[in-house]
């Protein structure tokens, strides 16, 4: 009989059961907002170090950034001021011998990927190229060590572009084979249709209407190379004084940075800062802005 | 005259794939220069190499394993901090974020993956480090310090240190890779899901279950480009051939041992020791990647250049 009375005086059966995924309900809405929410705090915690080392940057870098920076060489040990001109301008001409090897053969083989690329052969050398660019830049840097500094009998710039270069080729092969696949398929069509050849079709009608973006796409990998620092250090080595010959060793910005920035000099630390900021500013300027054209320049 | 139309086309494609074989070429030479310049080391010490302890060019006595520790150690802390990281960024970007602040956190990610790795390396040097050293690390110590993970004291440079510069530069081959991987999986599994009943989070959960064999693509890629990382972290783990457990004592890795003594290496088998290290380091990347690799084409579909990532 009481049980009779609580089941009249309490919730019923059913009310208990609704209760209780009721409240299932909010636990699991709580926990959704939760899982929501860390999402955002993550989102957010991975700007963060890019805010802190942007402000950092401009903040020890930018004090000596001035016109002589560019435009004067080091200074010997205790004299302080003087600038990394020798460093640009090994740098330039670094990243210029690597895009010298790696700019036909990178484009030449994108171009086959897409255009040609169906077969097992096509798979396998997109396969060596995505496992080329996986390959640690330290490790490029021990093989041209082997392949030419050994055989030449000394460092030198010429080295270091090779480095470079093989370091470059995977990025070019795989970004000019995706902006080649962008021209519209009408284009070779039409042209087919016209009664031109598979090459004409590809050399006069695709390769123009993917110039823009197979000029991009190569310079994003050059200027990406302009950062590299582990494959430049046996290889062009370095040089403190002003050098513009191929078979010696060459000066370049992140060799010097890295130097300076581990040298016990005060005057030297603030300057790897500002070798630094000048890097980060070749390197992300030149890609910001391609990739802000290179939305504007391809058919979507 | 159709004759010659077909041999122009043939010329024309020997010509551009003769081109696409020089990546065969490229990777064939690596193999052989690093192979080439490890012998004498193979041959004087074989396998022990791979478990040696000692790094002594005057007794020129060689072992591997510090370096081989430091490199794994100091890659996995980066996975444990990226990782969760990256994916709970990834699904943001993929299924939560509206479009305009999405692309401003994506566009920040590439920029972030374009910074050169010795800028990491001085950022983590110079102002990193004294953070540590002042505030985190004796924190660390006095409050978990009965662990052998924070034992010892407080350097500022170090495995932890190299850890989280490592987790800052992988997290945008995790973040983009996964959020691409996402977007690929198609929005009726979500709409299903909902359908049933499932909160939006348990909705992005039943996606990410079927992205998982593509997010784990990007996060073993992250470890390939972790385990050959080489600037940033030889300017912050210290450079000492010891095996500790403690996070917060200096190391050294595989690479950052190559970059330090390579061009002050003056006997043969000093040299031919580091060239050995480069062949560990390039087979365990290769391994490494080309699992990776796999997994993201299954994935996506071979869509994705993750090159580019």
């Amino acid at each position: 009989m009481s049980a009779q009375g609580t089941y009249q005086e309490g919730p019923s059966a059913k009310e208990r059961a609704l209760a209780k995924t009721r409240g299932h309900i909010g636990r699991r809405a709580i926990l959704s907002r939760v899982v929501i929410a860390a999402c955002y705090l993550a989102g957010a915690l991975v700007v963060l170090p890019l805010a802190l080392i942007v402000w950092h940057l401009v903040a020890k870098g930018l004090p000596a950034l001035s016109i002589s920076f560019f435009t004067d060489m080091p200074k010997p040990v205790g004299e302080p001021g003087g600038g990394m001109a020798n460093a640009i301008v090994g740098t330039l001409m670094l990243v210029g011998l690597g895009a010298l090897f790696a700019v036909p053969v990178g484009v030449g083989a994108g171009v086959y990927l897409a255009e040609f690329g169906r077969g097992r052969f096509a798979g396998m050398v997109r396969y060596t190229a995505d496992l080329l660019g996986g390959v640690p830049s330290i490790v490029i840097g021990v093989a041209a060590y082997g392949l030419v500094v050994i055989p030449m009998g000394g460092f030198s710039a010429l080295a270091g572009g090779v480095a470079l270069g093989i370091l470059m080729l995977p990025t070019i092969i795989r970004s000019t084979e995706e902006v080649v696949r962008l021209v519209p398929q009408s284009y070779r069509e039409a042209a087919l249709a016209l009664g031109a050849p598979r090459w004409k079709v590809t050399q006069q009608v695709v390769i123009p209407a993917a110039k823009a973006g197979i000029v991009t796409a190569s310079m994003l990998a050059v200027a990406r190379a302009a950062g590299e620092t582990a494959p430049l250090l046996f290889t062009a080595l370095g040089n403190r004084f002003w050098s513009t010959s191929l078979t010696k060793p060459i000066a370049s910005l992140p060799v010097m940075v890295f130097d300076y920035a581990r040298a016990p000099y005060d005057d030297w630390n603030r300057q790897a800062w500002t070798g630094a900021l000048v890097l980060v500013m070749i390197v992300t300027v030149i890609s910001a802005v391609l990739r802000l054209t290179v939305k504007r320049v391809l058919p979507r | 005259m159709k004759a010659a139309r077909i041999s122009g086309d043939r010329v024309y494609r020997a010509a551009l794939g003769g081109a696409a074989a020089l990546v065969f070429l490229v990777m064939a030479l690596i193999v052989y220069e690093t192979s080439r310049g490890s012998a004498l080391s193979l041959r004087t010490f074989g396998l022990g190499f791979l478990l040696g302890t000692d790094w002594d060019p005057v007794a020129e006595r060689f072992g591997a394993l510090p370096y081989i520790w430091g490199t794994v150690v100091s890659s996995g802390l980066a996975l444990l901090l990226a990782v969760p990281l990256g994916i709970g960024t990834a699904v943001y970007l993929a299924e939560i974020a509206d479009r305009r602040v999405g692309a401003i956190v994506s566009f920040v990610i590439e920029l972030l993956a374009a910074i050169p790795s010795i800028v990491y390396g001085i950022w983590g040097f110079f102002v990193l480090a004294p953070w540590l050293r002042n505030a985190v690390e004796p924190w660390l110590i006095a409050n978990f310090g009965f662990l052998p993970l924070f034992r010892g004291n407080p350097f500022g440079i170090g495995m932890l240190n190299a850890g989280i510069v490592l987790a800052i530069m992988i997290l945008p081959t995790i973040v983009s890779i996964s959020r691409e991987v996402l977007l690929a999986t198609p929005r009726s599994l979500r709409e299903a899901a909902l359908a049933l009943g499932a909160t939006p989070a348990e909705s992005i959960g039943v996606a990410l279950g079927a992205a998982r064999p593509g997010i784990l693509g990007s996060v073993i890629l992250a470890l390939g480009r972790a385990l050959g990382e080489t600037m940033a972290v030889t300017m912050v783990i210290g450079n000492t051939n010891r095996i500790s457990l403690s996070l917060l004592a200096p190391g050294a890795t595989m690479s950052s041992i190559i970059a330090n003594e390579f061009t002050e290496a003056t006997s043969p088998l000093y040299l031919s020791a580091l060239i050995e290290i480069a062949l560990v380091l390039f087979v365990i990347t290769i391994l490494v990647n080309g699992i990776a690799r796999l997994l993201v084409y299954w994935a996506t579909g071979g869509r994705r250049s993750a090159v580019a990532a």
